[in-house]
């Protein structure tokens, strides 16, 4: 684990980690995200948790709806642009009513650099939408652990699809110049 | 390549093949992709540890995954076709780097699209599936083509200590269509209670 750096208030990413250890997440699929580097590492180092890199994020709507087929609670990590690719994929999730967590780090919006994020970014929540997925956004620091873990609470109590939309103000907008 | 082969009708059986690798199950669990090796397994005998994929194509193999790192006293036998296992070839990619001990993966590939009128997948072509596995990093593959080999994949599928890859060359015939159901909710249901998870 990193150490701590004192007198500061807790980080949002580690308080999101400790709502998935409180909900006894067992499954992280991941496909790499600045936004999510914090948590995909706490996730892999975490010996509770199977950590999965995904190739895309269509990989792991599969790999969670395995996982819940055994047992095992799994959260998705991907970046906006990976939610137009789990398009098809999702109509196993909802014809089975199987629960999905996917943790949506947002590009193409506050303040974007990259044109290229824009189309598939400011769709994001739409297309989810479209396809019965329940969307919380989360814009401020302090309001991510508990959206996190109300996402997980209701995905498994009602076999509901959920996303949670991690705004691009909350993460930072990304450096491009050194 | 299956174009090239004069030996195309010394192909095995699919139903056969189903039927060898389901002998003395024991525990397995079994995942079958869009669409025909669900008719398949629904021929060979519908069970409550079947879950059968009747859309989600390219999902087989992943599933699979999920299941046998959440169930890993138990084994997993992945079982799609040619064409189910191209449309999400990244995932052999990602079960190459994860290798749970109690998963295997066969496709039945008759290099054929076999819901769609029979055309011509990519490993009618230049593609060679247990090469990809290879390269992808599982460390036991089989290239079936006789009822020899087939068992001792089906044997090893039981006590292998490492993720196998298995594809196993099938006519290119179409046997009656046998539809187990189709109820995802229900398929869900009783695969979870059959290995005593309890209801959602």
């Amino acid at each position: 684990m990193g150490e701590a750096t004192p007198a500061e208030a807790p980080d949002w990413r580690d308080e999101i980690f400790a709502a998935l250890k409180a909900a006894e997440i067992r499954q992280v699929g991941y496909v790499p995200d600045a936004g999510h580097a914090r948590l995909i590492e706490l996730c892999r180092d975490d010996p509770e948790i199977r950590a999965v890199p995904l190739t895309t994020e269509e990989e792991g709507v599969a790999l969670a709806a395995g996982a819940w087929l055994g047992g095992h609670r799994a959260v998705l990590l991907m970046q906006s642009s990976g939610v137009g690719n789990c398009i098809n994929m999702l109509s196993l999730t909802t014809t089975c009513r199987l629960p999905l967590v996917m943790l949506v780090a947002m590009r193409g919006e506050w303040a974007e650099f990259n044109p290229w994020q824009v189309p598939m970014g400011s769709r994001t929540q739409a297309a989810l939408e479209l396809c019965d997925v329940l969307v919380y956004r989360v814009e401020r620091p302090d309001e991510a652990a508990e959206t996190v873990a109300a996402a997980i609470d209701i995905a498994h109590n009602g076999g509901l699809a959920t996303a949670v939309l991690l705004a691009q103000r909350l993460i930072g907008v990304k450096r491009w110049v050194k | 390549m299956i174009a090239n082969d004069p030996n195309l009708d010394r192909r095995l059986d699919r139903r056969a093949a189903m039927r060898t690798l389901l002998e003395n199950r024991g525990d397995l669990l079994l995942v079958t992709g869009l669409g025909s090796t669900t008719w398949d397994a629904a021929a060979v005998g519908d069970d409550d540890r079947n879950f059968y994929l009747w859309g989600a194509m390219g999902a087989a193999a992943m599933v699979g995954l999920g299941l046998a790192i959440a169930q890993p006293e138990r084994r997993v036998l992945v079982i799609t076709g040619d064409g189910e296992i191209l449309m999400g070839l990244g995932a052999l990619a990602t079960i190459g780097v994860q290798r749970p001990a109690n998963l295997a993966v066969a496709v039945f590939d008759n290099g054929r699209y076999g819901e769609t009128g029979m055309q011509a997948s990519h490993t009618a072509e230049s593609v060679e599936l247990v090469a990809i596995a290879r390269a992808c990093g599982f460390k036991e593959t089989f290239d079936i083509i006789d009822e020899v080999g087939l068992r001792d994949f089906g044997a090893r599928v039981h006590n292998a200590p490492t993720t196998l890859f298995a594809r196993v060359a099938i006519r290119t015939d179409e046997p009656p269509r046998v539809l187990p159901p189709r109820d995802g909710v229900l398929l869900k249901t009783r695969f979870r209670r059959a290995i005593a998870i309890g209801l959602d």
